[in-house]
């Protein structure tokens, strides 16, 4: 019983102890998607080391997926308590940017080497990956070597896809076949449609069923074979690099006009292209660092290099992205 | 105040949360906006599909539960029953993609039928809708009929013996008549739920052929923040499943058995052996169609528990929120119900108290849980820090969302006590706390408990408001599983599954012997 009440007064202590400690200590507000902040995402590995060189803390906040994460922004306008929000992709900056809640972030980006030249002062990158078919060996001995093999007629090989109206690597995929085919997409679509065993509403359900053995390829990241390897020491799964190229996926963070702690913010900033965030990020978050010399030498087997990286202005994705979708359902939806 | 009234106005302060909560995603909204909806000719095909699908899977559904509900009502005792009504909970909680993987493990193209058979089903279409809805809502829908073969007073079934009724006659003087009673709100109700299916119908769909009006509400309310179209769409929704409920209100029909006196009713017609063959078959059919997933499930999770690096302070702190928030939630709703439920039996000749009390009672599952995410983050920001109130606002939106579950349980039991005892207590002179506390709670226990563990165990299945109040301090055993999943960890996430599933049983099992307490009448 003493013990107990002893425990409890302890606690409490702690509890006050800790509330005060807030009291003190500026807040940073992060918005990001969810698995940045589970256990074994980059959140719980970062976030110490930046709040211990910035005397601050941060809130993490996540949010569902990046689509949400801007959905949000959106409908909480200037009244959002974030100060920073983490997690969009190079296909939603153009829409984030149009809302006029991004302060230009006005940091030094000179260390950012990516294979596409970067110069938004919205947005800072903080990490980056290629979308590829994964390839389960075990279920097929010749996969297709090119996206022409997967945009011809033909029923087999079955393809797991994701949803471009509910997923980002859906809508990855839409923006590849937009950029090697152009106004052909739809029939290259077309194409593909018989071999499409089915669409999911997310990149969980379909490497979900890929795992499960459903079918022989899914859409994901070059890098998810870099985590079979390492992380399950197999190398039954095999990314796929195409002679067209593969199409690049950018993520990033920026800035609120209306944060309370700007100063705070671009050094949240900075720090993300720092060494110690950039070398969190390839095993966290299983995508590529957007500095050099942070790439585990694993990865250079284990992710392998695309021969084309794809990437369509940002500003065109936003303008088209509607008709495109649309275009999309009518070519597989019939 | 007395409880009819204080339902009629819980009622009232929900339905008008609700249609706050569209008003301010509608705001601004034109009547071209609208126009432009109703000329769009996808949205008349993905409309047409969604009353399809959803047709079809509560069709099924029902017809499934009908033939296993009569039997295990006639087979009143047998060992496992009680265990067997309480597995009818798990598909509740069930998180979509865990559901998506047991079926597929079943019925796959690598699934085990594939493996034994050499024939490879093909799940992808209209078939893997169809398998996923009855997998979810059969058991729902054995929960929600049985309770109508209890209504039967034990002198009905000894006079169907004395007068030598045949199973056939049984059937169709007694139960046929009593079915139309329950048959068409189950049917609503899980027309509704089928409706409002997202992950499911996309995943096992096939593509986007098989797209639902909430794939649309999602991508104009998360991919467009287009709020009016997303509004629009959202009412267009719930207006289509309450023209559902109207019209499984206007066929259902009120049956009073009159008096009883409350003895254990023997069904005489389930006594032959033929009679119990043919029932056990049939229990075993249907609770083998929604258990072959689940054990797959189970196995995967053992094998995911034992094998894969588990974190068990996570899975332990994880389990613990999801009791935290699960429990309050389904108490609330459990506590918002009873009184909804004692208003909508009450005031039944008021058209718009029926109304009214009829839309708070639906108001969880008719709403679209997207639009009503959107519209309490635009009314909400700025005037509320949804941070620090994160668990009390999951908690609230849960209790709102599995309100249906409630009312549907209590309606038909607090409307048969009505008819029982309200005139005998009036005329005893029995009112308020003690007719509650003498009268009521011993015939009603029962379906409270059942309201409160089923409110319970769907309400830690929740995954759209923890989402919604996104707190990383905040992860139940859902957000925890979807989390593994995007980290690719397929294995502990089958774990978790497990977990999960295990404490839904569990829960459910407690609090409905705990305060349902043995069987009276």
């Amino acid at each position: 019983m003493r013990f107990s009440s002893r425990l409890v007064l302890s606690a409490l202590t702690a509890f006050v102890g800790i509330a005060s400690a807030q009291a003190d200590t500026p807040k940073l507000t992060v918005y990001t998607y969810s698995s940045f902040v589970a256990e074994w995402g980059p959140g719980p590995k970062i976030t110490p080391i930046f709040e211990q060189q910035c005397g601050c803390k941060i809130e993490w906040v996540g949010v569902g997926d990046g689509a949400g994460l801007l959905a949000k922004l959106k409908l909480e306008g200037e009244k959002s308590p974030a100060d920073i929000v983490l997690g969009i992709d190079t296909s939603l900056t153009a829409e984030a940017a149009a809302t006029g809640l991004i302060a230009p972030h006005g940091i030094d980006t000179s260390a950012v080497k990516l294979p596409v030249a970067w110069d938004d002062k919205n947005f800072v990158p903080y990490d980056y990956g290629y979308f590829a078919f994964m390839w389960d060996t075990q279920q097929l001995k010749d996969p297709p070597k090119s996206l022409a093999d997967l945009a011809k007629d033909g029923a087999e090989p079955k393809i797991l896809l994701e949803d471009p109206r509910t997923s980002t690597p859906g809508l990855g995929l839409l923006l590849w076949l937009k950029s090697v085919y152009g106004d052909k997409a739809a029939e290259a679509w077309k194409g593909m449609a018989p071999k499409i065993l089915t669409v999911s509403k997310s990149w969980d359900e379909a490497y979900g069923l890929f795992t499960k053995g459903e079918a022989p390829l899914v859409l994901s990241y070059t890098t998810s074979e870099a985590y079979h390897v390492m992380a399950e020491k197999t190398d039954r799964y095999k990314a796929l690099v195409f002679p067209e190229g593969n199409y690049m996926q950018i993520e990033v963070a920026g800035m609120l006009k209306s944060s309370k702690h700007p100063e705070l913010a671009k050094q949240f900033l900075q720090f993300l292209v720092s060494k110690d965030f950039q070398t969190v990020i390839p095993t966290t978050n299983w995508m590529l660092p957007v500095t050099d010399g942070a790439t585990p030498p694993e990865f250079a087997t284990a992710a392998p290099q695309p021969q084309k990286a794809l990437l369509l202005p940002a500003d065109e994705v936003a303008k088209h992205r509607a008709a495109w979708i649309k275009e999309w359902l009518e070519a597989v939806g019939q | 105040m007395t409880v009819p009234r204080l339902g009629l106005i819980l009622a009232a302060l929900i339905t008008a949360a609700i249609v706050a909560d569209y008003a301010a995603l509608l705001w601004g909204a034109t009547a071209t906006d609208l126009q432009d909806l109703a000329g769009d000719t996808y949205l008349r095909r993905v409309v047409g599909f969604t009353f399809l699908q959803a047709t079809l899977s509560a069709l099924l559904a029902l017809a499934a539960a009908i033939p296993a509900a009569r039997a295990l009502a006639r087979q009143s005792a047998f060992p496992g029953r009680s265990l067997i009504l309480q597995f009818c909970a798990l598909p509740l909680v069930m998180p979509s993609v865990a559901a998506i993987f047991g079926i597929v493990a079943i019925y796959g193209r690598s699934g085990y039928l594939a493996q034994l058979t050499e024939w490879k089903p093909s799940i992808y279409g209209l078939t893997g809708i169809l398998i996923a809805h009855v997998f979810f809502n059969l058991p729902l829908a054995i929960r929600l009929l049985l309770p109508a073969w209890s209504t039967v007073p034990a002198e009905t079934w000894r006079l169907t013996a004395q007068l030598g009724m045949s199973s056939r006659q049984v059937f169709r003087l007694i139960e046929l008549p009593l079915l139309r009673q329950y048959v068409p709100a189950a049917l609503a109700f899980i027309f509704i739920l089928c409706f409002l299916s997202f992950a499911v119908v996309l995943t096992l769909g096939g593509g986007p052929r098989a797209t639902t009006l909430e794939v649309a509400i999602y991508q104009a309310l998360r991919a467009d923040v287009d709020l009016p179209r997303g509004g629009a769409l959202a009412l267009l929704q719930t207006v289509a499943c309450l023209v559902m409920v109207a019209i499984a209100w206007a066929m259902g029909r009120r049956l009073d058995f009159g008096r009883s006196t409350r003895l254990v009713g023997l069904r005489f017609d389930g006594m032959t052996a033929g009679a119990r063959f043919r029932d056990f078959a049939v229990i075993a059919l249907a609770m083998g169609f929604v258990a072959l997933p689940v054990a797959a499930l189970v196995f995967d999770g053992l094998r995911g528990l034992l094998f894969a690096q588990q974190n068990l302070s996570s899975l332990l702190s994880a389990t613990l929120v999801t009791l935290a928030l699960g429990l309050p939630a389904g108490l609330i709703a459990t506590a918002l119900g009873y009184p909804i439920a004692v208003a909508s039996d009450r005031l039944r000749a008021s058209p718009p108290a029926v109304i009214l009390i009829g839309i708070a009672g639906l108001a969880g599952v008719i709403a679209s849980p997207m639009a009503i995410g959107a519209g309490f983050t635009l009314t909400l920001t700025g005037r509320v820090d949804l941070y620090a109130i994160a668990p009390a606002g999951v908690i609230a939106m849960n209790a709102l969302l599995m309100l249906p579950f409630a009312v549907g349980v209590l309606r038909p039991a607090v409307a048969r006590n009505h008819a029982q005892v309200d005139r005998l207590c009036a005329g005893l002179g029995i009112d308020g706390w003690n007719r509650f506390r003498v009268v009521d709670w011993p015939m009603l226990r029962k379906p409270i408990g059942l309201a409160l563990g089923l409110t319970t165990a769907a309400a830690m299945g929740d995954l759209a408001a923890i989402a919604l109040f996104g707190n990383q301090n905040l992860t139940n055993l859902t957000l925890l599983l979807y989390n593994q999943i995007s980290a690719y960890r397929m294995e502990s996430a089958s774990g978790t599954a497990l977990v999960l599933l295990a404490l839904c049983l569990a829960s459910f099992a407690v609090i409905e012997r705990g305060v349902g307490g043995r069987a009276v009448s």
